[in-house]
């Protein structure tokens, strides 16, 4: 199979499916002529032109707003907001209207609304520009939140996103853009709300998402050569969240550690572990264990940024604990 | 602008029907009936009337906070409002909206909102919309003079104008955001000179005479669907009751509200239509009477209507 990068899958699916829907169009921050703070949108304008590839103003809140009110009336917006950081300017649109607004009308409208943003620490950028907010989302009722980890799932997710007649977020990681991989030339898509096993293994499951995949692959590994296996649950999707297979894998290996880049209280982690609880209690050997970011805006100072997020020995050591209770 | 006696009497049959179904509101809140919040129209009639009456049915508008008078006006089933308000399984959203989001999308009523300025987004949006599709419909974004003050109205205006959308927003200027006057509110008391700022025309009526509201309305809805871009539409109006049922209205003068009761938009048209010979005293009697059954249906409908189903609380979050 070809490989690509994970800016290349996004901006696949994008086009694919703008030659699928005419109905399908782009608008966000820097999206047209710059073709977006990280690339995704490159070459998009030239090809589809002002009418479908819309740069906006630094207006958050109505770029989700005009979304919303486009998706209502027939077209199948793609917004993108550049930072997941700027998502607080836009979560009243988000929040109230677009994710409410099908239940609020009784089921009375269909909201084909996909925002697209990025988020994540790695490139030393500090407090507004690095964070990981996805814990805020799966708060909401009424929309989907997706965080693929591969160029493949990237792009199959993207391109299921904006088929999707709900709103979806969809969270890309900064330093995952130039991260390659698998991608089929044929077209498919994966479903929304399932996750995927990235490895098999038997003494613990680590249940991740995005970057921190990349993470725990390292560590599996690591870990293997002194002999403990670990199977990866990556999210992918986390809301809905795929409790399901999270509850399979921890019935085979009785142990598990949530690895999450988001601060540590009130995290997604913290959900995860409660659902684990509620759905596999007698199948643990252990307490579930989580590696998080830490409860802290992100320093700037690549020292600190490095410890204010999970990396691959921390996950290991996590492990080692946890494997000699 | 000529009125015929069809003209009149569907302008006054809206009004009236506005009137009464926000009375009818406050009996039922006082009465226990009707629960939780709502926020009438009363008074202000004339703006929703007269600026919808100009539109065709496949246009857009969105609705505020004080949504009743645009959800009627804009061709709605006073039995599935009423029922909607008193969170009936008949209602117009199967009674999980309520007063606040009451809507119907086909209608091209694309909904009231909870949040002042909420809106606004989705207005503009639907204004993209019909530009890309060339169909040539238009948007009338209602909203208080309150919502003037928020970021997404200036972001929305200027995005507006930028892309020259199909938009005629229209502030309902009724004096008060809740209970702060616009005085107290504003940095401008001019509420036409905020659409300056964008380079987007502004205009503004009385809104107690519906005929001048159908004027400009009109005028601005021909400038839109000529694909000339956005207007601001600031309609001087004014609501009777409190912002909600618990307001003493301790921040205004019950001189104040006599005054604008005798600029009531109902009076003021029925007298003039009948001074003008175009409609008699027994027509407007026959209007009146008619609209009082089409309430007593409705709130029949709505009393007798089913609650929804336990099982009702998990659908229609997705599709």
């Amino acid at each position: 199979m070809r490989e690509i990068t994970y800016r290349e899958a996004l901006n696949e699916a994008l086009r694919e499916e703008m030659d699928r829907d005419p109905n399908v169009f782009l608008l966000g921050e820097d999206i047209a002529i710059y073709g977006g703070a990280y690339g995704v949108t490159a070459g998009l304008w030239k090809k589809y032109g002002d009418e479908r590839v819309l740069d906006t103003p630094i207006s958050e809140n109505a770029i989700v707003g005009v979304a919303l009110g486009a998706a209502l009336t027939g077209m199948r917006p793609v917004a993108e907001i550049m930072y997941i950081d700027f998502i607080g300017l836009c979560l009243e649109q988000l929040n109230n209207q677009v994710a409410k607004i099908r239940y609020m009308f009784g089921g009375k409208c269909t909201v084909p609304f996909t925002l697209r943003t990025e988020g994540g620490a790695g490139r030393t950028l500090g407090a507004h520009h690095s964070q990981s907010l996805e814990s805020w989302l799966i708060h909401i009722p009424g929309i989907k939140v997706v965080m693929p980890s591969t160029p493949y799932d990237a792009k199959g997710l993207l391109k299921s996103s904006i088929r999707e007649n709900n709103p979806v977020v969809f969270i890309e990681h900064k330093m995952l853009y130039n991260t390659r991989g698998g991608v089929p030339e044929e077209e498919y898509t994966l479903p929304i709300g399932t996750a995927d096993i990235k490895r098999e293994g038997r003494d613990v499951t680590l249940v991740t998402y995005s970057r921190m995949t990349l993470f725990c692959q390292e560590a599996a590994a690591v870990l293997e050569k002194e002999g403990i296996s670990v199977e990866i649950v990556d999210m992918r999707t986390l809301l809905p969240m795929d409790i399901e297979t999270i509850v399979n894998s921890v019935k085979k290996t009785n142990r598990v550690i949530i690895v999450e880049e988001d601060c540590k209280t009130g995290g997604t982690g913290a959900e995860i572990s409660a659902q684990i609880t509620e759905n596999a209690f007698d199948y643990l050997d252990a307490p579930v264990v989580r590696v998080a970011g830490a409860d802290v805006p992100m320093p700037k100072s690549p020292v600190l940024e490095k410890l204010a997020v999970p990396d691959t020995e921390r996950i290991c050591k996590a492990v080692r604990d946890m494997v000699r209770l | 602008m000529g009125v015929d006696k069809e003209l009149a009497k569907k302008l006054l049959k809206v009004m009236m029907e506005i009137r009464q179904f926000e009375d009818t509101i406050m009996e039922l809140l006082a009465k226990n009936i009707a629960e939780g919040g709502s926020h009438l129209y009363a008074g202000m009639e004339a703006v929703a009337a007269g600026t919808i009456s100009m539109m065709e049915p496949d246009d857009y508008i969105t609705s505020t906070h004080r949504g009743h008078g645009h959800a009627i006006a804009k061709d709605g089933d006073l039995k599935a409002l009423m029922a909607e308000i008193l969170g009936k399984k008949t209602g117009v959203c199967k009674g999980k909206g309520g007063s606040l989001h009451l809507a119907d999308l086909s209608k091209g009523n694309l909904g009231a909102n909870g949040i002042v300025a909420g809106s606004l987004g989705i207005a503009t949006g639907a204004g993209l919309s019909i530009k890309m599709k060339k169909t040539g419909q238009v948007v009338i974004c209602f909203f208080g003079d309150g919502a003037t003050n928020n970021g997404i109205f200036f972001e929305c205006l200027n995005m507006a104008s930028l892309w020259k959308l199909p938009v005629v927003y229209v502030c309902e200027n009724n004096l008060y955001g809740m209970s702060v006057s616009v005085k107290r509110a504003s940095s401008v008391q001019d509420l036409t000179k905020k659409a300056l700022a964008f380079d987007m025309p502004s205009d503004c009526v009385d809104g107690q005479d519906v005929l001048a509201v159908r004027e400009a309305a009109g005028k601005w809805i021909e400038y839109a669907r000529s694909g000339k871009g956005p207007s601001f539409l600031v309609a001087n109006t004014y609501r009777y009751y409190g912002h909600s049922r618990s307001d003493p209205r301790n921040y205004r003068t019950r001189e104040e509200e006599k005054f604008w009761r005798e600029r009531d938009p109902i009076k003021l048209f029925s007298n003039k239509m009948v001074e003008q010979g175009i409609l008699t005293n027994d027509e407007v009697k026959e209007i009146n009477e008619f609209v009082k059954k089409e309430l007593d249906e409705a709130v029949d409908y709505a009393i007798n209507s089913p609650l929804p189903e336990p099982e009702e609380l998990y659908t229609d979050l997705y599709a």
